[in-house]
């Protein structure tokens, strides 16, 4: 009767990323939608400013960080309202295994499916933006750090809001001050690696702010699910 | 025995939900080999009595006690001990009906194992590999009833676990519920409906609107 669940918490992480993903998988739209968001911005730019590459090259990092963080912004709400919706994250809280771990591998595959597609379709949107030659390094890092902020920091305010019907505008504004800070070192590291400055201290900021995004962020997130189900 | 420690009890609780006293200093016990049912009118707070006994939300004043101890204090054995199924079945559309089950017996500590056996238990032999989302509000609930015939766990907290089962059905959860508390469990639920098999082993507990 005093068993341990019988698995160990790495593979409650797995099995939770590996059901996110099948669902995700399964329901393609919503998966698809904040990934064209981000191609459709980005290409639009461009396209409205005129092919001036001095100009283009100043605005690049600004534009992908901000249809980064719109596009992100923009997936959130989907984390945890299916899931309330139909009794399944009830059913999470009740686990015998710790809430942060399934919490964690929610946000995990959270940014599996919105915030690594990105990473790789961001380089090709760059050309577009005639992004300098030395920044491309460096943009890649800031979404690889930056990213998974993003989604940690979204999921407790998906948390937060997970019971309100329309609980889209009240996410924004609780996320987006959050989201500034990642917003301003992202960009600021690439300006910096494109003047081929060493941009290493904007980075690790970053890496901290993942750092901490990690180990705390589940923490709020689990206590917010908890007020929300109450 | 002198030292008959209950499997779950409240002791004192009361819940207050928008201004509205929906009990107050409600003490009862559960042990082994007990079935309650909670009774009363909609809207009367049976629900909100299951979710706090559960630890899903919480009272304004009072506790639960799981073998005498506070249930947020041993959080992690008490869900091991605890099969709770509320108002929503909690299947995904997008799995089928295996993989639905496959993953709430994972969730809960289980090893996944004979779920094909337990869905024809359920009368869902044939739909296995069938998108829940194709299945009926009744089909959704059998899956979720399935995991009671895999039930390690002692105690069930069960929120309308009739509700869109036809007749066989129900009176094959009977058979399941009288098996389970000569086993030793012990089982509250809800229900509006009534009991032919096991209606000698019910207690009921009767909520009433107040008025104050």
């Amino acid at each position: 009767m005093n068993s341990k669940p019988a698995m160990s918490y790495f593979t409650v992480l797995t099995f939770i990323i590996k059901r996110e993903l099948t669902l995700a998988y399964r329901h393609k739209d919503d998966v698809l939608n904040p990934i064209l968001f981000f191609i459709i911005v980005v290409t639009l730019f461009p396209l409205g400013i005129g092919p001036a590459t001095n100009t283009l090259a100043t605005i690049a990092p600004g534009v992908i960080w901000v249809a980064a963080l719109l596009a992100t912004l923009l997936s959130l709400d989907r984390i945890f309202k299916s899931d309330f919706n139909d009794g399944s994250l009830e059913q999470m809280l009740l686990s015998p295994h710790p809430t942060y771990i399934i919490v964690l591998g929610k946000v995990a595959a959270h940014w599996l499916i919105t915030g690594l597609p990105l990473i790789f379709i961001a380089p090709v949107l760059a050309v577009s933006l005639h992004l300098d030659d030395n920044a491309y390094n460096a943009m890649m890092l800031t979404l690889l750090l930056g990213t998974p902020v993003l989604s940690f920091i979204g999921a407790i305010g998906a948390a937060l809001t997970v019971r309100l019907k329309n609980g889209g505008v009240i996410l924004s504004l609780l996320v987006l001050p959050l989201f500034i800070p990642v917003l301003i070192f992202a960009t600021s590291t690439i300006n910096t690696a494109a003047m081929n400055l060493p941009y290493q201290g904007q980075l690790a900021i970053i890496a901290a702010l993942l750092v901490g995004a990690v180990t705390l962020a589940p923490f709020a997130i689990s206590s917010a699910l908890k007020v929300s189900t109450n | 025995m002198s030292n008959h420690v209950p499997l779950l009890s409240s002791k004192h609780l009361t819940c207050i939900r928008q201004d509205r006293v929906l009990f107050e200093d409600l003490n009862f016990e559960l042990s082994a080999g007990d079935i309650i049912q909670v009774e009363g009118p909609n809207g009367v707070g049976k629900t909100s009595l299951l979710k706090i006994l559960a630890g899903l939300s919480f009272a304004n004043e009072g506790d639960v006690l799981y073998r005498g101890k506070n249930i947020q204090q041993q959080a992690e054995e008490y869900r091991q001990n605890l099969l709770y199924l509320g108002h929503q079945p909690g299947v995904k559309g997008e799995l089928t009906a295996e993989e639905n089950l496959e993953f709430s017996l994972a969730l809960h500590g289980q090893t996944v194992a004979d779920t094909e056996q337990t869905l024809s238990e359920v009368d869902l032999a044939g739909f296995e590999d069938v998108y829940a989302s194709q299945l009926s509000a009744g089909q959704h609930r059998r899956i979720a009833l399935g995991r009671l015939w895999q039930s390690t766990q002692k105690i069930w907290i069960l929120d309308e676990p009739f509700t869109a089962i036809d007749k066989s059905g129900v009176s094959k959860l009977e058979k399941l519920f009288l098996s389970h508390i000569q086993q030793g469990g012990a089982i509250i639920l809800t229900t509006h409906q009534d009991f032919n098999l096991i209606a000698s082993h019910v207690t009921k507990l009767t909520l009433q609107y107040r008025f104050d």
